[in-house]
């Protein structure tokens, strides 16, 4: 299987993380060749590799350089606050290779006629951020960033910045407030696209890890290359991130287009004690669930998802197996959008906390024979008509991600959500009862 | 209690990366924890005076973000994760594990530990995960979880080490930790040079595979 982002790292398992070593395989020889090109030849490559955003939205990279305002000064901004559960690629990406990272820094850098880069990195991710402040520090002393960078005349800084515990920073809006020193609560766009007002409401690019992690490689090999690697409409490859009840969880760089069968059975190794798959959710914590009976036999693309009715998302895939309870996964998942919703919108900062509320009765034992409409009722308020992609109430999508949960719960598993409720022993109760 | 002079060099410098200082509210923010232990109203202060913002301005900053405790936490501050995938692997027995052998509920300290639980802290294929000081153990038991809080409260470690403490307390990895890691946490934020708060035990462990 082919492998971009990882490759590096697997052949070189003790000391991926060092300069000498990516040096001595070619490393930076495709910032070296980005330097010698054009913003537009950059932008179009890029755009012709068909790369699209890893961080979830899946939007093409190339695209979203091309909006970029023509103010100047502008910032390039890695979002490394990988925080969906389910995730975990960027911190191995980080961790093991950070000087690719780096690379593909310069690379988008150049690309955007930018000086000024910020690399945020979740703040419980210290390894990974001393790993990148270590690579940042011998990139600096060997003349690969600061001032005329590899002997151009090219200026380059680059700063790690340490996030502190906050999910909602991961939406880039949100992650640009907290540059910035302030909460992170999310900019309405319109009018505050990044790429027109971003960090300090100067034109701001922000990718994610991943995407960046890519760059050197499709620089160096082109596009064309970059594109040959899959067979679907989606090009190169993404890391699926594997978690639940499989043998192997792990991160695993897949080509598009496989199954979901070939992903959960045959390279994660199956299901534990060999389990009954019951459900996983695709894509994160915000997609929603995808069951055996319906899914199984779907090929891995962006568009098989979406038609599906969820997406690939973060390209974290969390599995379940026969002896999960549902309502409990909802519940916790839910819970996670209640703890870390910002609180500025209404429908999701007392949505999600009364959807976790009726969950959280239900598993009681206190459920009330209303609460499925009630959840499907709250649900709504929250994105009308439980519709996807979904419609928004709220500023950003994190509302809106709350409601996957129940929905699926609704959807493939009423039957069990009901024996909840009619297994109830105590009513009534104050709707508040059993909230955290 | 005012700054050492060496915390204030570290402030202006950090100050001196961003192109406005209130972006290093973040940073400065660490730096009054590390100063004091946790975040105090005079750290909050003194972060607005170096900022130029009010302290109103820091304390909404500092109020967002669940790694600023504005609590006294101890030395050792223990994350359990409860999100989805650390939940399907049984990361609630963990925590109730480790509340009962530290004999602190979720939430609070006992002035020398201090246990919570966490929402997703990116070691999903690990599950389940926790933090001491915001270093990693992945693939840890209730078990392991009772026996690391009699390793904290009999060792009293002044640094925290992932590799070590996975190699006592862990199991299964999110992927493969081949690369030895020196830098430990020494106190309950995270383990970053720039902030002054890593420290560095070097040789204590052979090179090699943790776990």
């Amino acid at each position: 299987m082919t492998r971009v982002v990882t490759g590096f790292m697997e052949q070189h398992p003790a000391d991926s993380h060092l300069y000498e070593t990516y040096v001595a395989a070619g490393g930076y020889d495709a910032a070296r060749m980005a330097l010698s090109k054009t913003r537009d030849e950059l932008v179009e490559i890029v755009k012709e590799s068909g790369l699209i955003g890893r961080g979830g939205a899946l939007f093409s990279t190339g695209m979203k350089w091309s909006f970029l305002a023509p103010a100047r000064p502008a910032y390039l901004v890695v979002n490394g606050d990988e925080s969906e559960p389910g995730t975990f690629k960027d911190r191995q990406l980080l961790e093991r290779d950070p000087h690719q990272l780096i690379e593909g820094v310069i690379i988008a850098a150049v690309a955007n006629e930018v000086h000024e880069a910020f690399i945020y990195i979740r703040g419980e991710y210290p390894k990974p951020a001393r790993r990148v402040q270590q690579a940042v520090e011998d990139a600096y002393r060997h003349g690969l960033l600061g001032k005329g960078i590899m002997g151009s005349g090219y200026d380059l800084d680059v700063t790690v910045h340490l996030g502190a515990g906050a999910y909602i920073c991961g939406e880039e809006t949100a992650l640009l407030n907290s540059l910035e020193g302030k909460r992170g609560e999310p900019r309405l766009k319109p009018p505050y696209f990044p790429a027109a007002k971003g960090l300090y409401m100067l034109p701001t690019i922000v990718n994610n890890v991943e995407t960046i992690a890519n760059l050197p490689h499709i620089i160096d090999k082109g596009a064309d290359w970059y594109r040959s690697i899959s067979q679907s409409a989606d090009t190169g490859t993404f890391l699926a991130s594997v978690s639940g009840h499989v043998k192997k969880p792990g991160n695993y760089e897949i080509v598009h287009g496989i199954t979901w069968r070939e992903l959960i059975f045959d390279i994660a190794g199956g299901i534990r004690d060999d389990n009954q798959l019951k459900a996983w959710i695709p894509g994160g914590a915000s997609a929603p669930w995808f069951v055996p009976e319906l899914h199984l036999d779907d090929p891995i693309t962006k568009d098989d998802c979406a038609a599906a009715g969820s997406m690939l998302g973060s390209g974290a895939v969390i599995v379940m197996d026969h002896t999960t309870n549902v309502v409990a996964a909802a519940e916790r998942l839910v819970r996670f959008f209640a703890e870390e919703s910002c609180g500025q919108c209404t429908p999701c900062r007392e949505g999600t906390t009364w959807l976790d509320m009726i969950l959280q009765r239900m598993l009681s034992g206190a459920g009330r024979s209303v609460d499925l409409e009630l959840l499907h009722d709250v649900s709504d308020g929250i994105s009308v008509g439980l519709a996807w992609p979904p419609k928004q109430t709220t500023i950003c999508p994190l509302g809106p991600s709350a409601v996957s949960a129940v929905k699926s719960l609704l959807e493939h598993f009423r039957e069990e959500a009901e024996a909840h409720v009619a297994a109830a022993r105590q009513v009534p109760v104050s709707i508040g009862e059993g909230a955290a | 209690m005012s700054w050492s002079a060496e915390t204030l060099d570290r402030a202006t410098a950090l100050i001196s990366k961003y192109p406005d200082k209130r972006s290093a509210i973040m940073p400065l923010l660490y730096l009054a924890m590390k100063e004091d232990g946790y975040l105090t109203d005079e750290g909050m202060v003194r972060v607005a005076e170096l900022t130029g913002v009010t302290p109103a301005q820091v304390q909404a900053v500092a109020t967002f973000y669940v790694m600023y405790k504005r609590e006294p936490q101890g030395r050792y501050l223990i994350s359990v994760c409860t999100s989805i995938s650390c939940f399907l692997m049984g990361a609630d027995e963990v925590l109730e594990a480790i509340e009962q052998a530290a004999g602190v509920p979720a939430g609070e300290s006992d002035g020398e530990l201090a246990v919570e639980h966490a929402e997703c802290i990116g070691a999903c294929g690990g599950a389940p995960a926790c933090l001491v000081n915001y270093e990693l153990i992945e693939g840890i038991t209730p078990e392991q979880g009772v026996e690391l809080v009699a390793w904290l409260r009999n060792g009293n470690p002044d640094m925290i080490n992932t590799d070590e403490l996975q190699t006592l307390f862990g199991g299964r990895t999110s992927f493969d930790w081949a690369i030895r890691e020196d830098n430990g946490a020494i106190g309950p934020y995270p383990a970053f040079p720039p902030l002054g708060t890593a420290a560095d035990n070097g040789s204590a462990l052979e090179p090699g595979r943790a776990s």
